[in-house]
């Protein structure tokens, strides 16, 4: 479900200035302020970001090794394993899967990669319904919204606009009590969960030593997805494997605090195959469904360290843009700084030209990355990406040619620093508040300053000469 | 001691007077002053928007006129100076020539307020405004340099009656070539700011970066706001004689 708007800028520009995106900042800013509180009591959060970094990055320097020893871990404690080339073929596999247990009702827990690979239509088209199980995601669902934040999809929301949304929708009394709202949207998901025959999750962390997988979530409902249904069917990004469950225990220490300032999630799943034979209860059936779309050549590019990302969006909540423009403007799934960086890298740069731009580079973003990912750097990577193969702006080629043209030139330098002395003393008052061409963007809000009537340089050689 | 100044492109063209105090307080610090008259803009703004051989040749222009001089560089501003220091070395790294000389180059590189407190000390600063005024840490000082408080630092010693900024280290939304690119976005972000800073209560708006000031500035005034806006040097050196136009 794409915006019909086809430019960053041009979404960006409707979502500025509205109660949406009013919440959003509202919303981001809450847990900036949770996760800064968290680390006053954590003083080894630091040292845990560098190790959690070097978890990452040494994975990612021996992905296929640990990818293996992944499947084969899976497969040994009774799980199936498939490597999905593309979206097509996971949303392939899945519906076989469901095809093959005749499922009629597919529950869901919270998951990106599952919204990266639109998997909930692909289900739908065969005539079987899927919930989503989430709180967030559960709203998102019923009022046919797309997350516009990844850990928290309805930072866009107002508690009212949740309100009116069951009432209409669940034919229940209006309240905008988040307790209450809570309750009603349990009560509605309890009987789905027990008649469900089958069960979606996404994956935080696949452990390589173990086949386990890791869920964090907060409302118990990614407990009952894996456990209550007869089939388990886990979608994971191929970059989503740690060692071992020590290395697991490194990143929940940094998950959790760095999302939304806990120091664990109320639930922290760890699923290590189907029900075993003396097992009481559990899934028949595991399947892990691990996704490449793309990875392997992010991998091998300037942008491979954003595949060391764990997703908390603590990167979003500090972004200043993020916080003017919320999730949506940003086009794809996965918003922010670092859908920035991830959406171009992983889905191509046509079309998404502007996103490497949509940041000022103030580098707030590397300031709370658990993984200290140099966002900024990425993103100018990719802007050079953007330079060569199709340019954001198209001003933008020849401004920097002329300007290069006169900056390694310092007689043009000089007599460019004159011209603009000489129109400078034409403009009265010192300031313009109307300037032609990409001039025009900067005067549209703000007076821009006339030059000086003696640049330094004139003022230097006055003084004291050359 | 010889330090050489690299005023940057936005303040040789818009801001003159904060370069000329800068020289003013080195002079007064004993130091002699040099100013490489060849230099131009150290390729920030083409660096920044993913244009990279422009800002290479830019860098280079740069490292040539600066490595034949001796002393610290003093630089009015953080970005420039995170500029030369973060990004120069891989910039310049496939023209061995120069990548020894882009190495000198950043190893001398100061901030204006980064050397005034780490190697100058805050003795005589003058005190040139008796109005409040309020400090914009700008970003790439703040984060890519470590200057925290340190604006603050200066303004103090010099005796100004200082205001404190809420969400000091949240950025203006100037971005660079953003302001231009995305003017809703940029715009939206620097009310924020605006907001802050009207709400400070001081009459004197000063920082470490023309960048961010420029547009700080623009939308003050469109605004209508009566505040004044400084680079750090104007608050805390005089102008002297022979510094205006005839």
């Amino acid at each position: 479900m794409r915006s019909p708007l086809e430019t960053f800028v041009e979404r960006a520009a409707g979502e500025v200035n509205t109660p949406k995106t009013r919440a959003v900042d509202a919303g981001a800013r809450l847990l900036t302020v949770k996760r800064l509180q968290s680390m006053t009591e954590y003083p080894e959060m630091d040292s845990m970001r560098d190790r959690a970094r070097e978890i990452r990055l040494h994975t990612l320097a021996h992905l296929d090794t640990y990818l293996e020893q992944f499947a084969d871990s899976v497969g040994a404690v009774g799980g199936r394993v498939f490597f999905a080339g593309d979206a097509a073929e996971a949303n392939q596999y899945i519906r076989q899967v469901a095809e093959d247990v005749s499922a009629q009702l597919i529950v869901k827990s919270k998951s990106m990669v599952t919204e990266e690979i639109e998997l909930n239509s692909s289900i739908e088209a065969d005539g079987r319904s899927v919930v989503e199980t989430d709180l967030g995601e559960f709203i998102i669902q019923l009022s046919e919204d797309r997350p516009s934040h990844i850990v928290a999809p309805v930072l866009h929301k107002t508690r009212q606009e949740i309100g009116a949304l069951f009432e209409r929708e669940l034919g229940v009394a209006y309240t905008e009590d988040p307790v209450e709202l809570n309750q009603i949207a349990r009560g509605h998901l309890r009987s789905l969960f027990l008649r469900a025959d089958m069960g979606i999750s996404g994956v935080n962390f696949g452990v390589a030593s173990t086949g386990s997988i890791c869920l964090v979530t907060n409302e118990g409902n990614g407990r009952l997805v894996t456990t209550a249904p007869r089939v388990h069917v886990a979608v994971m990004g191929m970059e989503r494997v740690v060692p071992t469950p020590g290395d697991l225990g490194v990143m929940l220490e940094v998950l959790a605090r760095s999302a939304t300032g806990q120091r664990l999630t109320a639930y922290t799943n760890i699923v290590t195959g189907p029900r075993r034979k003396d097992d009481p209860d559990g899934p028949e059936e595991l399947h892990v469904v691990i996704l490449d779309n793309g990875r392997p050549d992010v991998l091998g590019s300037s942008t491979a360290e954003i595949l060391a990302c764990i997703r908390c969006g603590a990167c979003l909540n500090v972004c200043p843009v993020y916080r003017e423009v919320g999730g949506h403007a940003y086009g794809d799934v996965y918003s922010g700084p670092i859908g920035a960086v991830l959406s171009p890298s992983l889905f191509g740069l046509a079309g998404r030209e502007q996103l490497p731009y949509a940041s000022t580079l103030c580098g707030a973003c590397v300031d709370v990355c658990p993984v200290r990912i140099e966002i900024p750097d990425l993103l100018v990577a990719l802007r050079e990406r953007a330079a060569n193969e199709s340019e954001a702006f198209g001003w933008l080629g020849p401004a920097m040619s002329a300007y290069e043209f006169a900056a390694t030139r310092p007689r043009a330098w000089r007599a460019g620093l004159s011209t603009g002395s000489l129109l400078g003393r034409a403009v009265r008052g010192g300031w313009v508040g109307r300037l032609p061409g990409p001039g025009s963007a900067w005067t549209s809000s703000r007076d821009f300053p006339a030059p000086a009537d003696q640049s330094f340089h004139a003022w230097w050689r006055r003084n004291h000469g050359t | 001691m010889k330090v050489q100044l690299f005023v940057t492109c936005l303040v040789d063209a818009f801001a003159p007077d904060a370069g000329r105090a800068v020289v003013h307080l080195l002079e007064d610090h004993g130091l002699t002053v040099e100013f490489p008259f060849d230099q131009t803009c150290c390729g920030q703004p083409a660096f920044n928007v993913g244009h990279r051989d422009e800002a290479r040749a830019m860098a280079a222009h740069t490292v040539k006129v600066l490595d034949e001089t001796e002393g610290s560089i003093i630089i009015p501003s953080g970005s420039c100076a995170v500029m030369m220091i973060e990004h120069y070395g891989d910039l310049l790294s496939d023209q061995p020539e120069l990548v020894a000389a882009g190495e000198r180059v950043a190893g001398r590189v100061r901030e204006f307020t980064q050397f005034l407190v780490d190697d100058l000390g805050l003795d005589g600063l003058d005190r040139v405004s008796s109005e409040s005024v309020v400090f914009h840490p700008s970003c790439h000082g703040l984060r890519g340099l470590g200057l925290d408080g340190y604006g603050e630092r200066v303004l103090d010693a010099s005796g100004i009656e200082r205001c404190e900024l809420g969400g000091a280290d949240e950025c203006c939304g100037f971005g660079g070539l953003f302001s231009v690119e995305m003017p809703e976005v940029s715009t939206a972000i620097m009310n924020t700011k605006l907001d802050n800073i009207e709400a400070s209560g001081a009459r004197t708006l000063a920082g470490y970066d023309l960048s961010c000031l420029m547009h700080l500035a623009g939308g003050l005034r469109r605004r209508g706001s009566p505040m004044q806006v400084s680079h750090i040097a104007e608050l805390i050196v005089a102008d002297r004689d022979g510094d205006r136009v005839p």
